[in-house]
């Protein structure tokens, strides 16, 4: 069979973008033919500012070059714009009468710049801002006259004057309004800004009414309302943007300001999709590149006829490239009724920041100076995070929250070779350098690229300033983050549908939510695995295959393919007979390393695979069992010596803790589980940085919950104080349990507690007296066919044959 | 040229699971799919030189236990843009039971 045709009007960002989206998902499925009307390869529009400036050169911007076209068979028509459409017999036409005929039709003529009705408008010399000739031409002109004006004091009315003035021309920028930037920027902010830019040399005419543009052939001057008279010798209008719909209208299809399309792209004619700037979609026009990314991504998705994912509309935010210049803005940011405006302001360091809140979520955010934050803000409003439980400190950005510990400076102040990711030995340049050669938009191109940010994380925020700051106006999509590769559904989503569904396996995870890999990844298997034995303890068969090595064979891997082995000491007590039998294994196995580690337990490093269940058969023999210092789970119960034997102790906190452990030992959570219990505040068990620490006080227990202290030091939250031993169980199973069906697998407690809000952890464990109950009693359940050492299981001689290699060679 | 060598029953390796065969030139892991299709390479990854064996096996690919880089078990070599190749071993089974060709 013939293979599908597919035409794409429109060389830009968007349009581009969707034959790389359609060829990542179907590469065979079309033979696609390209039209773009400028003379040029697909290049970064977003980027056209900084070439203006000259600090990037055109060969900088380009996306995908003429090889990228022909090594995937793309037929590529440049400089030749389509004038015709005819739906009936599929055709579209060029200029100069070639015709190509189409099985599947997608649009992206993009949008044109918004020309003032003015007298004069036809002169020489008088320009948009919108493709490379345009920006050609200003460089011409910045060679050869001296006066520019540009009239709009938006965003891209004030990089263009930005970059003229870079190249030597006196800019005057006439703005109709009293404010710059009014679509991103509030006043105080704009004030700031506008200043800065006088610093910079450029001129302001605000509130000025353009009459007319004057000249012969070329213009010369500008006049406004008042009667006054300027030189321009060039003039860029820079007033807005309004989407190319001309062919689309002429072609029939439904147009209102732009080619109106529904939720998977598609426009009035089935046959005809269209993304970018020249789509309205629920009454919203588009000119960030972030939404158009997420147009893309769906609309290949049905192009590719998988038929599954829905554009829903973006949350955007703004930066202006103006070097020098640091400038953020976001969602809703003039507030008003019902909203409230949480402001800080330094002009000294010519600081602004302010938040609009509503409900204390953040709807909208402006910063000036100081955008560090950005990204975090962003991140806020799009979660519609509860900010309550920090709102007194949002204003001073992230590093402020305890759970910082390495982020929080300007990476483009940094040098090339500073370290930016400390995991992967990853410097700032060799990530600009893959980000600009290897044209990649995304963190997840990154960090498979690069491997920055790609181990534990904690960098992410500096990786992902540098793309900001080397690709441009691009933000990360909205909507919830699909759990993997294998699937558009987020964790959360996930796992709703696994209880509501009532989805017992793997396969029936697979089947009911449209799996698009046969059985999963590495990284969805897990947690689907401890997703489903979360929510039906009583019958899921766990499924071995699907646990990382360490679960599967109850020992921590090593660097070498070696083995550790650490057995459990109940609060970390133990006694001349587990230490006898502890030497005799290590002596017997000829174990290299015997090590004390951080939750008061003894491992034993280098043991080989084939000696594991001989290892816990003689362990088991002295009564120790698994200490589960390899999984997702209850890992130990660090302990002082408490009243029993200090001077200071004021509970017995080596009793608690023990108690504790042989209630939640072997339970599996969505990430390791770490307590603690100090017998007085002085805390020697440094209870305060465990998932659940217990402090005892004189008059009680005092309550902790959410420390780390990994990669971001964070310390815990106070809970709640309680009477009795009795009650420190309950609300540690409670605690658990809640950890356990609400926190997303591989997400410890201290950012699981940061992203649902303390006080919602309150709720749920302190001021709900039956709903704690309920969920210590769903633990208990879920602990009693949790609670078997699988060291004795693994031990049994029917199930060492796994251990062993299948066969012995030479 | 070596020889055919018996190694064990297609039954003695788990659906999505792997097993070793130990040579004195270095282990061969011995995979077999969620479909039945098994596979034979160097038990070593190509990043650092972990054992794949150890791995979780998805599709026709294993991923590393060391580092998650992925290996395409039909032609060793790492998924884009990791680099890297392990050695790929003739496997078959006949009747149930595995034969190699350690070479």
């Amino acid at each position: 069979m013939a293979k599908q045709k597919l035409v794409l009007i429109g060389n830009g960002m968007a349009g581009v973008r969707t034959l790389e989206e359609l060829l990542k998902l179907a590469p065979a499925q079309y033979d696609i033919t390209v039209f773009g009307a400028e003379p040029h390869p697909n290049y970064n529009r977003m980027l056209l500012s900084p070439v203006l400036a000259g600090e990037k050169k055109l060969e900088d911007i380009i996306i995908n070059d003429d090889g990228w076209y022909a090594g995937h068979g793309i037929t590529l028509h440049k400089g030749r714009k389509i004038t015709r459409i005819d739906r009936r017999k599929r055709l579209v036409m060029t200029e100069d009468g070639m015709e190509a005929g189409y099985d599947r039709l997608l649009l992206a003529t993009g949008s044109v710049p918004f020309i003032l009705p003015l007298p004069g408008r036809d002169l020489e010399g008088v320009i948009g801002f919108r493709d490379i000739r345009d920006v050609d031409l200003m460089l011409q002109a910045s060679a050869h006259y001296r006066h520019a004006v540009v009239i709009g004091g938006g965003l891209l009315g004030l990089e263009a004057a930005n970059g003229l003035r870079k190249q030597g021309m006196e800019v005057t920028v006439v703005h109709v309004l009293d404010s710059l930037m009014e679509r991103q920027l509030d006043k105080p902010a704009a004030a700031l800004l506008k200043r800065a830019l006088e610093e910079n040399g450029l001129n302001f005419l605000m509130e000025a009414q353009t009459e007319a543009l004057l000249g012969d052939t070329r213009v010369r001057a500008i006049r406004f309302k008042d009667g006054l008279e300027i030189p321009a010798d060039l003039v860029v209008m820079a007033v807005g943007i309004r989407p190319n719909i001309e062919l689309a209208k002429s072609a029939g299809l439904h147009c209102e300001r732009g080619i109106v399309v529904n939720d998977t792209l598609q426009t009035y004619d089935p046959r005809i999709y269209a993304v970018g700037e020249c789509v309205q979609h629920r009454g919203n026009l588009f000119g960030l590149v972030a939404p158009l990314f997420e147009q893309a991504k769906v609309c290949a998705n049905h192009l590719a006829e998988y038929g599954i994912g829905r554009y829903q509309g973006s949350v955007t935010s703004t930066k202006l490239k103006v070097t020098g210049i640091d400038l953020f803005s976001a969602g809703d940011f003039q507030g008003g009724d019902g909203f409230e405006e949480l402001a800080f302001q330094d002009p000294a360091r010519g600081v602004y920041k302010k938040l609009v809140v509503r409900d204390n979520r953040v709807k909208g955010a402006v910063l000036y100076g100081d955008t560090v934050d950005g990204a975090w803000y962003f991140q806020l409003m799009r979660e519609a995070t509860d900010i309550g439980d920090f709102r007194d400190t949002v204003l001073f950005g992230r590093a402020h929250m305890a759970d910082e510990g390495r982020e929080g400076n300007s990476v483009m102040s940094m040098s090339d070779d500073a370290e930016i990711c400390g995991c992967n030995g990853v410097c700032k340049k060799p990530i600009v350098d893959a980000i600009s050669q290897k044209k990649l938009f995304t963190l997840d191109d990154v960090r498979a690229h690069t491997k920055a940010s790609a181990s534990c994380g904690s960098c992410t925020g500096l990786v992902e300033q540098i793309l900001a700051a080397t690709v441009g106006n691009f933000e990360p999509a909205p909507q919830e983050k699909p759990m993997c590769k294998c699937t558009e559904h987020s964790h959360d989503g996930v796992r709703k549908a696994i209880v509501e569904q009532r989805l017992q396996s793997l396969p029936a995870v697979f089947a009911a939510l449209g799996w698009k890999t046969p059985d999963g990844c590495h990284s969805c298997r897990p947690a689907l695995n401890y997703y489903l034995l979360c929510a039906w303890p009583e019958s899921y068969q766990d499924d071995p295959q699907s646990r990382f090595i360490n679960e599967r064979v109850h020992a921590n891997i090593q660097k070498d393919g070696t083995y550790s082995v650490v057995p459990r000491m109940w609060g970390g007590l133990t006694n001349p007979t587990e230490l006898r039998a502890i030497a005799d294994v290590a002596d017997k196995f000829k174990i290299p390393t015997v090590k004390v580690t951080g939750g008061q337990r003894i491992d034993l490093l280098g043991v080989k695979k084939e000696d594991l269940p001989a290892v816990w058969a003689d362990l088991n023999a002295a009564g120790m069992v698994s200490g589960h210092a390899y999984g997702k789970a209850l890992r130990t119960v660090k302990t002082c010596v408490g009243s029993e034997w200090c001077r200071f102790g004021t509970q017995d906190s080596t009793g608690l803790g023990v108690q504790l452990e042989k209630m939640t030992w072997g339970s599996w959570t969505p990430h390791k589980f770490k307590m603690a219990v100090s017998g007085c505040p002085r805390n020697c068990a440094e209870a305060t940085i465990k998932d659940f620490g217990v402090v005892c006080v004189d008059s009680g227990y005092e309550i902790h919950v959410g420390g780390n202290g990994g990669i971001k030091i964070r310390g815990t939250d106070l809970l709640c104080k309680v009477a009795s031993e009795a009650e420190v169980l309950e609300y540690c199973g409670a605690f658990m349990q809640l950890y356990r069906e609400e926190g997303r697998y591989l997400e410890r407690t201290a950012p699981w507690i940061e992203r649902v809000g303390l006080s919602y952890v309150k709720s749920r464990i302190v001021e709900d007296a039956e709903g704690r109950k309920a969920l210590f009693s769903r633990f208990g359940a879920s602990q009693s066919r949790a609670q078997a050492d699988p060291w004795a299981e693994l031990a049994q001689p029917a199930q060492r044959d796994q251990f062993l290699p299948l066969k012995q060679l030479g | 040229m070596t020889d055919w060598i018996e190694i064990g029953r297609l039954d003695d390796i788990p659906q999505q699971g792997s097993r070793v065969v130990a040579n004195a030139f270095g282990n061969i892991a011995v995979f077999r799919t969620g479909d039945d299709r098994v596979f034979a390479l160097r038990d070593r990854c190509p990043h650092k030189g972990g054992p794949l064996s150890q791995g979780i096996v998805h599709g026709s690919r294993i991923t590393c236990p060391l580092h998650n880089w992925v290996i395409d078990l039909e032609s060793g070599s790492a998924q884009a843009p990791d680099e890297g190749h392990a050695a790929c071993f003739p496997l078959k089974i006949e009747d149930g039971v595995l034969w190699l060709k350690p070479r």
